[in-house]
């Protein structure tokens, strides 16, 4: 047995949509089996009395409210009655309008939502994140790549296209970065400051950075690249970019750069990148034996902690002397092994090819001793010419004849050598030596095309080691040398120093400047992945959007195969 | 091939298609291919044996209203017997809501695409309550319906041809500003319809009587325009239609058991179909989701041509409809921006800041993102002639599109 009441407000007026919404209200509240809510007019009566929901006696026109309740029972009814202006104003409430919280689904729909936005942080499943870097490339935005898994070779060609478009990929795998002040995936909480970083390890960066906060200064920008950009293959072209905003960057005075072991090569590189910066640069590649301590503007750390401390503490007084750099390469003739090592290891990181009688490495190895190529660093002292002969010490004539023939190889722009004075070694080196100099110099110059200046011809530079009680007079055996235009060191690491300023090695390819004023914005990002990302850019005060992402075709490989060969045919 | 170079061909086409209201007239005298024993109906091309309740009940009260038959059995009868001709109103330039069943004899707008040119056509609005559009046909139904034909019709005619016609293009997109989405809402609309043909009625009908019931009818039903806004979407769409290479979707439309859409790079009468869903959303006071009936009608071509649904931020009045707020209203036309290849440079809403409505439904889009379009709708009853039971939301099945994509891969070589 059911009940029905009924209750009519005269001359209110409800749209049908809010009345439809409040009858549905009614129907879900307990032991209520129908109800019925509309505007008194005649077709709603009509409507009312087909569904039984009509009272006989009920007087209502069109103006007036009708609120109709069948129930289980007197209780039931009466009590959902009483509740209609409770679920009227429940709608109200739950009306207050916030448009900004609307997730977007692609990523092409999140940049129109925040037009603003110039990174994309992008934390998909690995198979998926190239193709999504590759849109936000398109789109123009900078990307920080969490994701790991990404294939080499999609690396290789993500970062060139980002390269031609003055965009960065941090990444893959790419867990630091810290831009204008906003911490991107892992991050810590670091003030702002005049140190920028260049990162290929995420941890290596966050500890730097921290202990660059907690010795009192702060981060201009951290750049992270992904731990595979140093290797040959990728070539550092993120660093590279990196290196080369912070140069430009007026608000990063020391740079820091931090990797895990390089390749070589790449290293060689990126020195001779951080040495074109013209500004201070901590260099820590872990693992990797630094060339020196300091070359020029450049220092060398020991560890994570030291590479914060010298960029925070370092003594930068520089006084670098950019006279025009030599292109051709460096021979150098030495007598003493140790020396020619030192020097060699010391240059390798800036010089490449590098080779050596005397080797680190075995692919440094000059094949023929008395046939030098591209830079090459002789120890005349070595066995091999020791057969029949007097120490190089001793003898100058087999140093002489090498000198003569390096002289002759038009490649060649300078020339270093050691003496090295004290008891037992030849009484007046810089006597026999200076000769052969002044010779050499006269036959280059008359040779050379007249256009070309004396310091793009030959450059003598030389080590003396010795001390003023030494029978041989080391301030006039200098002198001499320096008479005849011989640029002396009284150390290895000095003159290395001094080789590594001298040559451009940067043979680096055409590199579009990213736009500094997109890393000075404040930051706006787009979140396609983890969601922690999104609220950790939010908690930070950055704008950002997250995209609900989902994998193309909702994984339907079929669908998501055709759809890849659509935009390739698109770009065709 | 480039599809999206083909895609902003057929975009443009859609969007620079300008519809005018030209005038009415009978549908055998103006609709390609119209003639005496063929019924035209909304959705894909369906057989009598499959069709639902609701559009069986509207062809049989089209053909008591033809003549054709003299009672329903007889009607039955003759269409179970094929004596009768069924196609798909897509086919002959033409639209109508719910069953949108248009027979010979029938009234029909006409509207022009004055930029290219095609013509488009839809049945009139019976408006509210039994209506042959929901599959009813009784007595009362086929007055109302002759009324239209006679009175209404031709008070109709005589004021367009009386005019230059109506800028449907210009209308829809004033009505966006006044809280219309153009499908479900067609209250300003239709205001603005009654404004711009009561002056023209009061000049062309000579009766005092005859015009005041005729300005009454287009004023009391909120859905008078309804059909030749749709009718301004066709013209719309088949612009847009035919272009080579383009993946933009032209028509969507159901039939009461089945969902079809149209891409612009397919064939003219390739359709893609899958069972057509039962929407959601509210009901009429006695009424609930069982008493549905599957989507029908070609008022879709509202959200194909971008409002309706797609316009749901500038009418949050209505998004209650489905128990929304107006940040839902906001969600929903967000939403269709990521399935859609453009912006309309006509249709724009003030909510989002004058942004144009979503516009051109690419189907690459719809299955990367497994986002089907959103659809408002009003709901049938499953029952012929019961009518209107509420209304909601409705979306078609993905599938439809995956297919149109892999027909369309295969047509193009990909």
């Amino acid at each position: 047995m059911t009940v029905v009441k009924w209750e009519v407000r005269a001359g209110t007026y409800y749209d049908s949509v809010v009345l439809m919404q409040l009858q549905r209200g009614l129907l879900g509240l307990p032991g209520v089996a129908d109800a019925g809510v509309a505007m008194a007019t005649p077709a709603n009566k009509d409507l009312l009395a087909a569904n039984h929901l009509l009272p006989e006696n009920v007087n209502a026109n069109s103006d007036d409210l009708l609120i109709v309740v069948k129930a289980e029972n007197d209780q039931s009814a009466n009590d959902a009655i009483g509740q209609v202006d409770e679920l009227l104003l429940r709608r109200k409430s739950s009306n207050s309008p916030n448009f900004f919280d609307f997730r977007p689904r692609s990523l092409s729909a999140a940049v129109k939502q925040l037009p603003e936005a110039n990174w994309v942080l992008v934390s998909v499943p690995g198979r998926y994140a190239a193709g999504v870097a590759r849109e936000a490339l398109d789109l123009g935005k900078h990307v920080f790549l969490y994701s790991d898994n990404v294939s080499l070779e999609d690396e290789i060609s993500l970062k060139k296209t980002a390269r031609e478009k003055g965009l960065l990929v941090m990444g893959p795998d790419c867990g630091t970065a810290i831009i204008n002040g906003i911490g991107l995936g892992f991050a810590n909480r670091v003030r702002r400051g005049s140190i920028g970083v260049v990162g290929a390890s995420g941890t290596g960066t966050q500890a730097v950075t921290a202990h660059i906060h907690n010795l009192g200064a702060g981060i201009s920008h951290a750049i992270g690249t992904g731990g595979r950009d140093l290797k040959s293959d990728v070539g550092a072209i993120t660093a590279h970019q990196a290196l080369d905003a912070l140069a430009r960057d007026d608000e990063t005075k020391v740079i820091v750069l931090i990797s895990k072991p390089p390749s070589p090569d790449v290293a060689t590189g990126l020195i001779a990148a951080a040495q074109g910066t013209g500004k201070p640069v901590v260099i820590y590649f872990i693992g990797y034996p630094p060339p020196a301590r300091k070359i020029g503007n450049l220092q060398f750390a020991i560890s994570l902690s030291e590479a914060a401390e010298l960029a925070v503490n370092g003594n930068w007084e520089l006084v670098i002397e950019r006279k025009l750099p030599i292109t051709n390469y460096l021979r150098g003739l030495f007598s003493g092994g140790t020396l020619a090592y030192e020097t060699l290891l010391g240059l390798q990181a800036s010089l490449s090819p590098i080779y050596s009688n005397a080797p680190i490495t075995t692919n440094q190895l000059l094949e023929d001793p008395l046939r030098s190529r591209a830079h090459t660093i002789i120890d005349l002292g070595d066995e091999f010419f020791m057969v029949g002969r007097l120490h190089p010490m001793i003898d100058n004539d087999l140093r002489i004849r090498r000198m003569k023939q390096e002289a002759a190889d038009s490649e060649v722009g300078m020339i270093l050598f050691d003496v090295v004075l004290g008891e037992g070694s030849h009484p007046d080196p810089a006597g026999e030596l200076v000769p052969v100099i002044r010779e050499i110099r006269e036959k280059r110059l008359e040779t050379r095309e007249p256009a070309l200046s004396r310091v793009e011809g030959l450059e003598f530079v030389a080590v003396v080691i010795g001390t003023d009680d030494d029978p041989q007079n080391l301030q006039a055996q200098i002198d001499q040398l320096r008479e005849a235009g011989v640029v002396v060191f009284r150390t290895a690491t000095e003159a290395v120093e001094y080789v590594s300023l001298r040559f451009v090695t940067s043979k680096q390819s055409y590199l579009t400047p990213v736009n500094l004023d997109q890393l000075k914005q404040p930051l706006a990002a787009i979140n396609v992945g983890l969601e922690s990302f999104y609220d950790s850019l939010l908690s930070q005060g950055a704008q950002a959007v997250h995209v609900e992402w989902k994998p193309p075709a909702s994984g339907n490989e079929k669908m998501a195969a055709l759809l890849a060969k659509m935009k390739s045919k698109k770009e065709n | 091939m480039d599809i999206d170079n083909a895609n902003t061909t057929a975009v443009n086409r859609l969007m620079e298609a300008r519809p005018i209201l030209k005038g009415v007239a009978t549908a055998r005298d103006v609709i390609p291919g119209m003639k005496d024993n063929l019924f035209l109906h909304a959705g894909p091309p369906i057989e009598w044996a499959r069709m639902s309740g609701p559009l069986r009940g509207a062809i049989i009260g089209a053909m008591l209203f033809e003549g054709i038959a003299k009672s329903e059995a007889e009607a039955a009868s003759m269409a179970e017997r094929g004596e009768v001709e069924f196609d798909s109103c897509h086919h002959h330039g033409a639209v109508g809501p719910m069953a949108g069943v248009t027979s010979a004899s029938m009234k029909v707008y006409v509207v022009e695409n004055a930029e290219h040119g095609n013509k488009s056509f839809s049945n009139l609005n019976e408006g509210y309550g039994k209506v042959l559009r929901y599959g009813a046909y009784s007595e009362d139904v086929l007055k109302r319906l002759r009324w239209m034909n006679d009175v209404l019709g031709v008070a109709l005619a005589d004021a367009l041809a009386a005019s230059n016609g109506i800028d449907m293009r210009a209308l829809i997109a004033e009505a966006l500003h006044m809280g219309d989405e153009g499908h479900n809402r067609n209250k300003a609309g239709s205001l603005l319809f009654l404004k711009l043909l009561a002056p023209l009625i009061a000049k062309v009908v000579k009766d005092d009587a005859v015009e005041s019931e005729v300005l009454q009818f287009i004023g009391d039903n909120a859905l008078s325009v309804l059909n030749p806004v749709m009718a301004a979407c066709k013209a719309m769409t088949d612009a847009a239609h035919g272009v080579e290479g383009s993946t933009i979707v032209t028509t969507m439309a159901r039939n009461g058991t089945d969902f079809g859409i149209r891409v612009s790079g397919l064939g003219e009468k390739q359709w893609f179909t899958a069972p057509a869903e039962i929407p959601v959303g509210l009901f009429f006071s006695g009424f609930s989701q069982a008493d549905a009936n599957p989507d029908i009608g070609d008022s879709a071509i509202t959200e194909t041509a971008g409002i309706g649904g797609f316009a749901m931020a500038t009418a949050p009045a209505i998004v209650t409809f489905v128990g929304g707020t107006p940040k839902d209203a906001m969600n929903a036309t967000l939403e269709m921006y990521e399935i859609t290849f453009a912006e309309s440079k006509f249709f724009t809403m003030p909510s989002l800041d004058f942004r144009g409505t979503p516009t051109g439904i690419d189907i690459r889009k719809v299955v990367e993102l497994g986002i089907t379009p959103r659809i408002n709708t009003g709901i049938a009853h499953k029952n012929a002639g019961v009518g209107q039971v509420g209304a909601g939301l409705v979306r078609p099945p993905l599938k439809i599109f995956e297919d149109a994509l892999v027909a369309f891969a295969e047509k193009y070589q990909l």
